[in-house]
């Protein structure tokens, strides 16, 4: 099953912590948004595998776009 | 020999000595602990220079800062024209999103009017009680302003008050914040509010602007500019002059705001025992707006489902965006998926509102 990794504040993309295809648990972090010259981690919903990722270094985010997607086994 | 009784040595006085060492602590904090370093810095020159004996610099009708305060601050240019960067730095979507967040930032100014009156029953002026209070909004222009108008004599001690307050935002309000919430409420999360339209951003500077001016007509001067560097990112179309109002002129003007308000402070002026109440009735005022916001929040949670974490209300004092970066981090440390800085930025964006507002009713009233 798939699982989106969604946007859960507007930003841009900071840095990206995993790869495609990397194992990760339950809130690990993924990457991270800057808002507000602030950086914000964003964590893993599930335990899976990352199949998807749908943004990259710097992009602009807004709430509830899909940053990757995890499929969980 | 007219030479050695010229130079300022001879006439240096223990007092100034002292603010000499206040005016290097404040450089000191501004480089090393990086304390709101764009004022600090130019404040903390400012009170050095100003105490140099026999230099003239804050003469009135001659020296050269006295030329930059009289002009820029006592002449109100140099706050207002800040606020016209501060509206182009502004982004009302959070508001807009959550308009009955609002209200936390209304709260936040109780504790400029509890401080107004403990400051006057405590035997300052009315117009110095109400400039005293106003550092419980921790806006820092709005301080100036107002206190270059109803007490000048103040201006110097409020505008480091403010601004040290300011900095000190991530120390002061957490164990105020953890107080007074349970930590279910810290773990609230909130629901996202509906989606803001380009078209209700570009309109709603305008509208606020009529509506505030009509109801608090001394607030004009700050609020105008305000809703202008606003319209000017809104619109979309003068790209230029929004990205000078929120760059080369704020930074311009800050140069000459820092350095003036630095100069206010000479030892005769600033070392009076006031002073220190007005650094305590500054701080108090700030504590008790920080806890209004939050216990409004409460609140309001006994009237809706939609909850509010009340961590939110604590960004109701205008320290933008400092106090909605606390209450993230504060909301993060119980719930780390937790995110609260947006939801943050709307009382807090209403809170310089409100402050504007705050002493433009002072305004009104006392002068």
């Amino acid at each position: 099953m798939a699982t989106e990794v969604l946007v859960p504040l507007a930003g841009s993309i900071w840095e990206i912590l995993v790869e495609i295809g990397e194992e990760v648990e339950e809130d690990d972090e993924l990457l991270v948004i800057e808002a507000l010259k602030m950086e914000n981690p964003v964590y893993a919903p599930c335990d899976g595998k990352v199949s998807e990722i749908r943004v990259k270094k710097g992009d602009v985010v807004e709430d509830d776009d899909v940053l990757m997607i995890i499929e969980t086994t | 020999m007219v030479f050695f009784q010229n130079m300022g040595l001879l006439a240096v006085t223990p007092g100034m000595v002292f603010m000499w060492v206040i005016g290097l602590l404040l450089i000191y904090l501004a480089i090393t602990r990086q304390y709101e370093p764009l004022l600090l810095l130019p404040i903390g020159f400012g009170i050095i220079i100003t105490n140099l004996p026999l230099s003239y610099l804050m003469e009135p009708g001659e020296g050269l800062i006295w030329r930059f305060y009289h002009y820029g601050i006592e002449w109100e240019i140099i706050p207002p024209l800040i606020f016209l960067g501060l509206g182009a730095l502004t982004d009302f979507g959070a508001l807009l999103a959550q308009p009955r967040l609002i209200f936390l930032g209304a709260a936040a100014q109780v504790g400029v009017y509890v401080t107004f009156f403990i400051a006057y029953a405590m035997g300052f002026s009315l117009e110095e009680a109400a400039t005293i209070g106003i550092i419980g909004g921790a806006d820092g222009p709005t301080t100036i302003y107002l206190s270059a108008k109803l007490a000048p004599q103040l201006l110097g001690a409020c505008a480091v008050a403010a601004y040290s307050y300011m900095a000190l935002v991530p120390l002061i309000m957490p164990p105020i914040m953890k107080l007074l919430t349970t930590d279910a409420e810290r773990k609230i999360r909130m629901k996202k509010g509906r989606k803001v339209t380009a078209r209700e951003k570009l309109f709603f500077p305008i509208f606020a602007a009529m509506v505030i001016i009509l109801l608090v007509p001394a607030s004009a001067p700050l609020i105008a500019m305000f809703m202008m560097g606003n319209l000017f990112r809104e619109s979309k179309v003068v790209e230029r002059l929004n990205e000078v109002a929120q760059n080369s002129l704020m930074n311009m003007v800050t140069i000459f705001l820092g350095v003036s308000v630095g100069a206010t402070m000479s030892a005769d002026i600033f070392l009076r025992k006031e002073v220190i109440f007005i650094f305590f009735l500054g701080l108090f005022a700030f504590m008790i707006s920080t806890a209004s916001g939050i216990l409004l929040a409460k609140f309001m949670n006994l009237f809706t489902s939609n909850k509010i974490n009340p961590l939110v209300g604590a960004a109701g004092v205008s320290a933008v965006p400092m106090a909605a970066r606390v209450v993230q981090k504060v909301g993060a440390s119980a719930d780390k998926k937790n995110y609260l800085l947006m939801f943050a930025m709307g009382p807090n964006i209403a809170g310089v509102i409100g402050t504007v507002i705050a002493a433009g009713i002072f305004i009104s009233i006392l002068k």
